[in-house]
């Protein structure tokens, strides 16, 4: 087929999906209700919530999934994009983990040393790594639908975001049920869940995102 | 300066495509046929792998700057844009023509063998091949509305669906070319 041709066959072609930032809202807005209602009715809410919120290591907890949430949120809509500057977003998703780990330290001096461990394994740890993934699931199948429609330049660091983004949405979930609030039983748990849904999402990526 | 208003174009006729300007988009395409087959021209070249068909990798960029018109964001400069799509495809055709000829017992050697069998390879991946991979009504549809330049409307007509269909057709069908090709073509 001549160049020529082809141009009058693409010029044709109306259809024309709507950019990145949006498709990724409306894929995950379902994704995040399906992961809320299971979260809500099979896992449950901590009984002591209300009161939990009034605790600074709970509130910590929550604000770093949050954060983490948002600032790959960020990275994933940059590296959706063929032209692939991450802008200021991987210097936004490193405040995640340096916070983490003055909060450990800071642990590490409030707690005798005897009880490190105990803090650090806490009551549900298993749970964890089991539930933050099982919660991360419908978003991260969203995130990489949004992402083979968009163009990302490089699909493994793409689907990593993506799954960085998915474990953050997944632990704020999951923080409102878990009981454990030490940053110990954080930096341990929670980065290891969240180790486990990255590493699903570059595999993914890598094999679902080339265009 | 000629770079500045060749950009300016670009951007103008992108965002009046972003409108439903299909002349506009006509024309926007056109010119970047044109540039990119300097740049894949030029690339290639220098790569030393001129037997490589040029034409097979300006069009199949061409498809991927259409299927991925929506990742442009309004306000962006168009080029960089291109150019990453087009640094893009051309890798991946390199890469996929590479794999082609990879000799399991010769590793070495490889940058040679590349080379070498894109030369016998001749017209290598072109679209009248991944056209193949649709069904015939499809086939049919892309033949109307490219070859015989029929418009939506017409080429609805000649095969009995409604326009709206024909276009979720079209669509499907690039998509279809689209993902063939990178896949290797057969």
């Amino acid at each position: 087929m001549k160049t020529g041709e082809l141009v009058d066959l693409l010029a044709r072609d109306t259809t024309r999906h709507a950019a990145p930032g949006s498709t990724l809202l409306r894929a995950l807005v379902p994704a995040g209700v399906v992961s809320a209602i299971v979260m809500l009715w099979w896992i449950g809410l901590r009984p002591d919530l209300a009161a939990a919120l009034h605790t600074p290591r709970f509130d910590v907890k929550l604000l770093l999934n949050i954060a983490l949430w948002f600032a790959a949120t960020g990275l994933v809509l940059r590296l959706s994009r063929p032209v692939d500057h991450p802008g200021i977003w991987p210097a936004v998703l490193w405040v995640v983990p340096c916070a983490l780990l003055v909060g450990v330290i800071l642990e590490l001096f409030i707690v005798p040393r005897g009880q490190w461990w105990s803090v650090a394994h806490g009551t549900n740890s298993t749970w964890c790594l089991r539930l933050i993934p099982a919660l991360a699931l419908a978003p991260l199948v969203a995130t990489l639908w949004m992402l083979r429609r968009a163009a990302p330049a490089r699909p493994a660091l793409a689907g990593a975001a993506a799954g960085l983004m998915c474990s953050g949405l997944a632990g704020t979930l999951y923080a409102l049920h878990c009981p454990d609030d030490s940053p110990l039983f954080v930096g341990i748990w929670y980065v290891l869940a969240a180790a486990i849904v990255t590493l699903a999402g570059a595999l993914c990526g890598a094999r679902l995102l080339r265009w | 300066m000629e770079h500045a208003e060749r950009e300016l174009q670009w951007v103008a006729w992108m965002r009046a495509a972003t409108a439903g300007d299909e002349p506009a988009y006509r024309q926007l395409l056109e010119s970047l046929a044109e540039h990119l087959r300097r740049t894949v021209r030029y690339r290639v070249a220098r790569m030393g792998q001129g037997d490589l068909e040029v034409e097979d990798i300006v069009q199949e960029t061409l498809l991927a700057i259409h299927l991925k018109r929506h990742t442009w964001r309004s306000g962006e400069p168009v080029s960089p844009w291109v150019a990453a799509i087009s640094r893009n495809k051309t890798i991946d055709v390199l890469r996929r023509r590479g794999r082609r000829c990879e000799s399991p017992l010769d590793e070495a050697d490889d940058a040679d063998l590349t080379v070498r069998d894109a030369a016998e390879e001749g017209t290598g991946q072109d679209l009248e091949r991944v056209l193949g991979a649709l069904d015939e009504r499809a086939r049919r549809i892309v033949q109307l509305v490219s070859i015989e330049g029929h418009s939506s409307r017409t080429a609805a007509q000649k095969v009995g669906m409604s326009e709206g269909a024909l276009r979720v057709a079209l669509h499907r069908s690039l998509k279809t070319l689209a993902a063939r090709w990178r896949d290797g073509g057969q």
